[in-house]
């Protein structure tokens, strides 16, 4: 890993694995919304509702990943003082965020049929839109200092804080009486989910998870070249 | 006198001479409670129904109010990087923070509270859970709250910024303390959310040391 903290390596690193990410989203996410669209039957007690699942659930699982990414990757520029770990938690934010609300928004639409209403205020959706909040604090918290490098370390620490939240997220259904169904895919007694569904679902979290390293590595690329352009500019002012 | 108990005397002290901010944030309190019998109408039952909710929610909201005074005068003036260089571990001037921003806001809010139960036609056998989950309650408040208030120390628009920070953190306290009042009103007895108010605490009091001393060594660098 501390290799890795080497930004020109750092950079050459992701470069070469933009490519292989962006193929796998590409080809995972077109052959998972094939299989959930057409191939997958239908639920006999859901009908097509339950075609929902294919995008709410690997998306609420990208949520929790990504936070536990970013939450990491602040840890370890707080400890060893990389700034690559700086770097890739900041472009973790924003892609985390937007899956939470995807999670959030796709589960509103399938709770509407489902259990007759929008929202209900248990305590799976309550800890997800705690975490939307979180997602939003960090990005706020990491842009309100003129100094940036402060501002990533004050960020880094409220994402460690906030990690509590994520075992609460991940536990919730079985610690309270909630309306949101138990997990049924990773459970010790294996998945409580026939194959075909399950076979599109699981496309469908890889295809998200090669997305978000797709667009993480675009993010970390795009920050080191603003970086540059910056030291740039400001050699050009001082010549 | 133990460098500990200096801090917080210290604190207490410059907060008894600014009388102004302690009773500012108390007034407030009552004002947030005042307006929702005027906005959602005075009909006792109803009022009844949301009383802790609303107290809470208000409680909430003056402890954040009251954070940014925290840490912000000793940053402006200085005598933060004298506590940063101070002997004493800055993880127990957190705690000692945190402990007199309770004492003066935290139990002017508790001793507050019944006097807005009787404005909220709150039955009588809530006061006493009320009491004692806003006890629970509040010293969390302080504690996560003092690292939002750490965190935001020198950022621009800090008071929204704390706000943002610190509110979705409370919400465990919010609801725990709620329902800890609406158990004991329906009978079923309120000890499993007390003892859980006062796991809340015990672990806020561990934990946010480190996060807040970490963010208060930032902050003097």
């Amino acid at each position: 890993m501390h290799r890795f903290a080497n930004p020109t390596r750092f950079l050459k690193l992701i470069s070469a694995l933009q490519p292989w990410a962006m193929g796998v989203s590409v080809l995972c996410l077109a052959a998972g919304l094939y299989f959930a669209l057409i191939v997958s039957p239908a639920d006999y007690q859901q009908s097509e509702t339950v075609r929902i699942m294919y995008v709410h659930v690997p998306a609420s699982w990208m949520a929790m990943f990504c936070y536990s990414a970013m939450a990491g990757a602040s840890a370890v520029g707080l400890i060893w003082r990389h700034l690559t770990a700086f770097v890739v938690a900041r472009a973790t934010a924003p892609i985390g965020a937007a899956f939470t609300f995807l999670a959030l928004a796709t589960g509103s639409l399938w709770g509407k049929p489902m259990w007759g209403t929008w929202w209900v205020w248990d305590a799976r959706l309550t800890s997800v839109l705690i975490l939307l909040f979180l997602y939003l604090g960090y990005m706020a918290l990491e842009g309100a200092f003129d100094d940036r490098s402060r501002g990533a370390r004050a960020a880094a620490i409220l994402a460690i804080v906030g990690a509590v939240n994520v075992p609460i997220i991940k536990f919730s259904v079985d610690w309270w009486n909630t309306l949101h169904q138990p997990a049924s895919v990773v459970k010790i007694d294996g998945p409580a989910i026939h194959s075909s569904m399950l076979t599109p679902l699981l496309l469908m979290a890889m295809g998200y998870t090669a997305f978000y390293f797709w667009v993480m590595f675009v993010r970390v690329r795009a920050e080191f070249n603003d970086a540059r352009i910056q030291a740039l500019r400001l050699r050009q002012t001082e010549a | 006198m133990s460098p500990l108990f200096a801090l917080i005397a210290r604190d207490i002290r410059l907060a008894v001479r600014q009388g102004a901010d302690s009773m500012m944030v108390i007034v407030f309190f009552v004002l947030v409670v005042v307006l929702f019998p005027l906005g959602i109408g005075p009909e006792p039952a109803i009022l009844a129904r949301v009383a802790a909710g609303v107290i809470w929610v208000a409680a909430l909201l003056a402890a954040m109010l009251s954070m940014d005074r925290l840490y912000q005068s000793d940053h402006e003036d200085g005598s933060l990087e004298l506590l940063v260089l101070s002997p004493l571990p800055l993880e127990l001037q957190f705690l000692a923070k945190a402990a007199a921003h309770w004492l003066t806001t935290g139990l002017p809010l508790i001793i507050a509270a019944p006097l807005l139960g009787v404005f909220l036609n709150m039955r009588a056998e809530g006061f006493g859970v009320l009491l004692a989950a806003l006890a629970l309650g509040t010293p969390s408040l302080s504690l996560i709250g003092g690292v939002g208030a750490a965190l935001s120390l020198g950022a621009r628009r800090s008071g929204v910024l704390l706000s943002l920070l610190v509110l979705p953190l409370f919400i465990p306290v919010l609801i725990f303390g709620v329902s800890a009042v609406d158990a004991s009103l329906t009978g079923l007895g309120a000890k499993a959310q007390l003892l859980i108010l006062g796991g809340l605490l015990l672990g806020a009091a561990a934990l946010t040391p480190w996060a807040g001393a970490a963010a208060l060594r930032q902050a003097a660098e």
